[in-house]
């Protein structure tokens, strides 16, 4: 430890990197020296080049992914020209996004062992690393028996990450950790790696976009990438300081936002890295209290005509099955965007599937304008509800943008074609995709696709949207866009529902909010009285914002007040 | 929804086999089944074959698919051999039992039938224990199992991943279907044109395999980033040392498979003949 130059686990000295399949580089001049036993966060935009330095990190690159690199990357003292994906994985473990997808054994214990099977370990060793890494990580004893599905995702996550610590690894690289979970597991992801670092004393890399989440627990430096290069190599207070993120399209945290709308300097004096560490003089409490005092304050019009009704609603999938849904009432009013959110398996999406059609309820009814919706097929309601999936890959099923958005019209058959042509190119202005009108769908990013799942919708003319996680794994300039997007539709009076475990796009975007726990609605309110409500933000699976404890630091008894006046402030600044 | 190709976990003596065993039983069982065309044999077979899976716990409702999917097959396979070859039995036994004629060529005589009752006895002796195998083999067993007996263990462990997302795959035809159905496209209909349906059908499957792949993809990644494939050989955390009612399953087995070897020598070729 005495030659410093030994500390560094990981180095890249003028580093450059260019896909074969593309013309440009995707990653230039990057320097970077990671040491021993630091937590670094790399964090930028999706497109900066985050996940590809990751892949050179795990050797994904050259393996899966072929492609010209210059510079140097030494890793664990050796260049990575010497080295592969599989003497890599001894060095780097990497837990990856999609914790359903890297699940490749049948039980906990066989899939924490994968790492060790192909090793070719004895089995009673292999037996015996298992049991101790899974009581390392909290999934030991009964739980190595269990199969998958039988895991809570944040269980999941305990198992993904045991699987690459049985092998001994130096670095603990994580892919966008956070992605697909809801905020009150992601709360826990983040304090679990934070807990295996400081037992470990492992090199931590994370790979997020979702800065305030990582930050609640420290992390010694935070890199911030943009179009493949690195901006700023500091630590978080410094970089909350300064303006680098909104420049860049990271979101600040809210409490940051909150203070700077308020006339608050941000200095790394304040530790402004978490809102458990922020100190506000005297001086900024007050400035704090002016701004709220002077803030907007106007309640949510919401239309006084119902459009959809659902009263007593039971649902189960087969007769011996349990009950996903239970007594579920529910009004959907004219010309609103609200939310229905819940952890999953809540029976959220179930509820959509109902409305459309897509499965019938055990008992209750539905009504849509007054009229009976019992009877109706998924085509004919279709006429008034559109529903867009989760993933745009799962609804895309023609190659060209055009054909696309005009399937569902052909189909209809009532058109004659030159009205189903004057019908998609409205639509595909409306959604900015006029100019893209020829192109094929799989040149399009996967927002752009998003925006022609909606198209496609769109055209069919519904009157309700329904779409589930509009947002999810999108970063905040393109979560930014689909939403003004949504919103700007909902404002040519179009009723939109959004299924989400976001608490960002609910607050920010949804008039109100319905609460799906243990296959009941258990509350239906203003998403700022959702989220100030302790018992409904932990059946939900969610986490009070920053924005609560702001106001209580402020001597603002009613952070509910608060976060209202924050959240109309802030359309009106983005606009 | 429902299952067609699955593991369905329950406690039974036909579980705790390990997967070699069964493995090696459904091929030592089939092909004895196969050969064979003693009717005596062929008689006993299904009869052991429902015994055993009374033993294992699986419900006819939970199997009923693949069931009613096999026995349509074998109606139309008897069905096919009766319009192309009506005299097969003829030839085989040496006689002709005229029973009655339906039209031109097509005589049934008591040849014909006895053969065809042959060919279903066949798939009453290996539907039931094809379906046990692959109801109470979970998958990754089916893999070092398949390892077990010879098979490269990338070979195996795909195998046994195909099968794992059947259900998986199952789920998202179901949800792609009717998010395509809302939008107009219409599947189960007989209103339609078999052309035009098929088109629909492919409109379906080019979402599914697209996102298909981007599930391949992850977990290829996730598998080689573990090491997967780095050695010729690996070691399994699941495998299980054989039990005695392992070893009993497969000498069993082999029993039945001389009986049907010895067999052909007391009938003096491949098939008992009761009419001479």
């Amino acid at each position: 430890m005495n030659n410093p130059e030994e500390e560094n686990v990981i180095e890249f000295r003028n580093f450059g990197f260019k896909y074969t399949a593309q013309s440009e580089p995707t990653l230039y001049d990057i320097n970077l020296k990671i040491r021993r036993g630091e937590k670094v966060l790399i964090c930028g935009p999706s497109g900066c080049g985050k996940s590809t330095l990751a892949h050179c990190l795990n050797g994904l690159i050259p393996a899966s992914y072929s492609g010209e690199a210059t510079g140097e990357l030494i890793l664990d003292g050796k260049s990575f020209k010497d080295q592969n994906i599989f003497s890599l994985s001894k060095f780097v473990g990497t837990v990856l996004q999609d914790s359903d997808g890297q699940f490749i054994g049948l039980t906990v214990g066989e899939d924490i062992a994968f790492a060790l099977e192909n090793d070719r370990t004895a089995q009673a060793e292999m037996k015996e690393r298992v049991k101790a890494v899974a009581e390392k990580v909290g999934v030991g004893g009964p739980f190595l028996s269990h199969a998958p599905h039988e895991l809570s995702g944040g269980q999941k996550q305990r198992v993904a990450l045991a699987g690459v610590m049985v092998d001994d690894v130096k670095v603990l690289l994580f892919d966008e950790p956070l992605a697909n979970l809801d905020p009150a597991t992601g709360k826990t992801t983040i304090e679990l790696i934070d807990e295996i670092h400081k037992n470990t004393g492992t090199t931590v890399v994370i790979i997020e976009h979702r800065l305030e989440d990582v930050l609640h627990r420290d992390v010694d430096r935070v890199i911030l990438m943009s179009e493949g290069r690195i901006i700023s190599d500091s630590s978080p207070a410094a970089l909350l300081s300064s303006d680098l993120l909104i420049k860049y399209g990271i979101r600040e945290p809210l409490y940051i936002t909150a203070l700077k709308y308020a006339g608050v300097k941000i200095t790394e004096e304040m530790k402004p890295q978490r809102i458990d560490t922020l100190k506000l003089s005297e001086e900024d409490k007050k400035k704090v209290l002016s701004w709220f005092e002077k803030a907007p304050y106007e309640k949510e019009k919401v239309s006084e005509q119902i459009i959809l009704k659902a009263r007593n609603i039971d649902f189960k999938y087969s007769d011996e099955g349990r009950l996903v849904l239970q007594g579920i009432n529910f009004e959907l009013h004219k010309g609103e965007m609200m939310a229905i959110v819940g952890k999953n398996g809540a029976g959220k999406s179930t509820f959509s599937k109902l409305i459309c059609g897509f499965e019938k309820p055990c008992s209750g009814s539905m009504e849509l304008n007054g009229t009976d919706l019992e009877g109706m097929s998924i085509k004919e309601r279709a006429d008034h509800i559109g529903y867009v999936m989760q993933n745009p890959n799962q609804m895309i099923s023609k190659p060209m943008i055009r054909e696309e958005v005009s399937l569902g019209l052909i189909l209809k058959s009532s058109l004659t074609p030159q009205q189903i042509d004057e019908r998609v190119d409205e639509t595909l202005k409306i959604c900015g995709l006029y100019p893209f009108r020829n192109w094929p769908v799989s040149a399009l990013s996967f927002g752009q696709k998003k925006r022609v799942t909606i198209a496609s919708i769109l055209s069919m003319n519904p009157e309700i949207i329904i779409l589930d996680e509009p947002t999810a794994g999108q970063d905040f300039r393109h979560y930014t866009e689909i939403m003004d997007f949504l919103s700007d539709l909902n404002k040519r009076g179009i009723t939109i529902v959004l299924i989400t475990h976001d608490m960002h796009l609910m607050l920010e975007y949804c008039s109100r909010a319905v609460i799906f726990a243990d296959s009941q609605m258990i509350a239906d309110k203003s998403c700022e009285e959702v989220l100030t409500d302790s018992d409904v933000v932990e059946k939900a699976c969610l986490k009070k914002t920053s924005l609560s404890a702001l106001s209580l630091m402020c001597g603002i008894k009613d952070d509910k007040d608060f976060i209202r006046r924050f959240i109309l402030t802030d359309r009106e600044v983005r606009k | 929804m429902i299952n067609i190709f699955n593991y369905i976990e329950k406690k039974s003596p036909v579980h705790k086999l390990t997967g070699a065993t069964k493995l090696l039983c459904l091929l030592i069982w089939s092909l004895a089944a196969m050969t064979s065309f003693d009717t005596r044999l062929l008689a006993v077979m299904p009869v052991l074959a429902f015994i055993l899976f009374f033993v294992s716990k699986i419900k006819f409702s939970e199997v009923k698919v693949m069931f009613y999917f096999t026995f349509i097959f074998m109606v139309l396979n008897n069905l096919l051999i009766f319009l192309f070859s009506p005299e097969h039995g003829t030839t085989i036994y040496g006689t002709r039992t005229v029973l009655f004629t339906i039209f031109w060529r097509y005589v049934v005589t008591a040849e014909q039938l006895f053969y065809q009752l042959n060919v279903i006895l066949k798939y009453l002796a290996t539907i039931p224990i094809v379906i046990l195998f692959v109801s109470t083999t979970d998958p990754s067993e089916f893999a070092s199992s398949l390892n077990r007996i010879g098979v490269s263990y990338k070979i195996a462990y795909s195998v046994s991943l195909a099968l794992r997302y059947i259900p998986d795959i199952q789920r998202e035809y179901h949800d792609i279907s009717i998010a395509q159905q809302a939008r107009g496209l219409e599947m189960a209909s007989g209103k339609q044109k078999l052309i035009k349906r098929l088109k629909n059908a492919a409109d379906m499957l080019f979402p599914l395999i697209v996102s298909s792949m981007d599930r391949i993809e992850i977990i290829a990644s996730a598998m080689e980033l573990r090491g997967f494939g780095k050695n010729k050989k690996r070691t399994w955390y699941s495998a299980r040392p054989f039990a005695v009612s392992d070893y009993l399953s497969i000498a069993f087995c082999i029993i039945l498979a001389a009986v049907s070897v010895g067999l052909r020598f007391v009938n003096g070729g491949r098939y008992f003949n009761p009419f001479i």
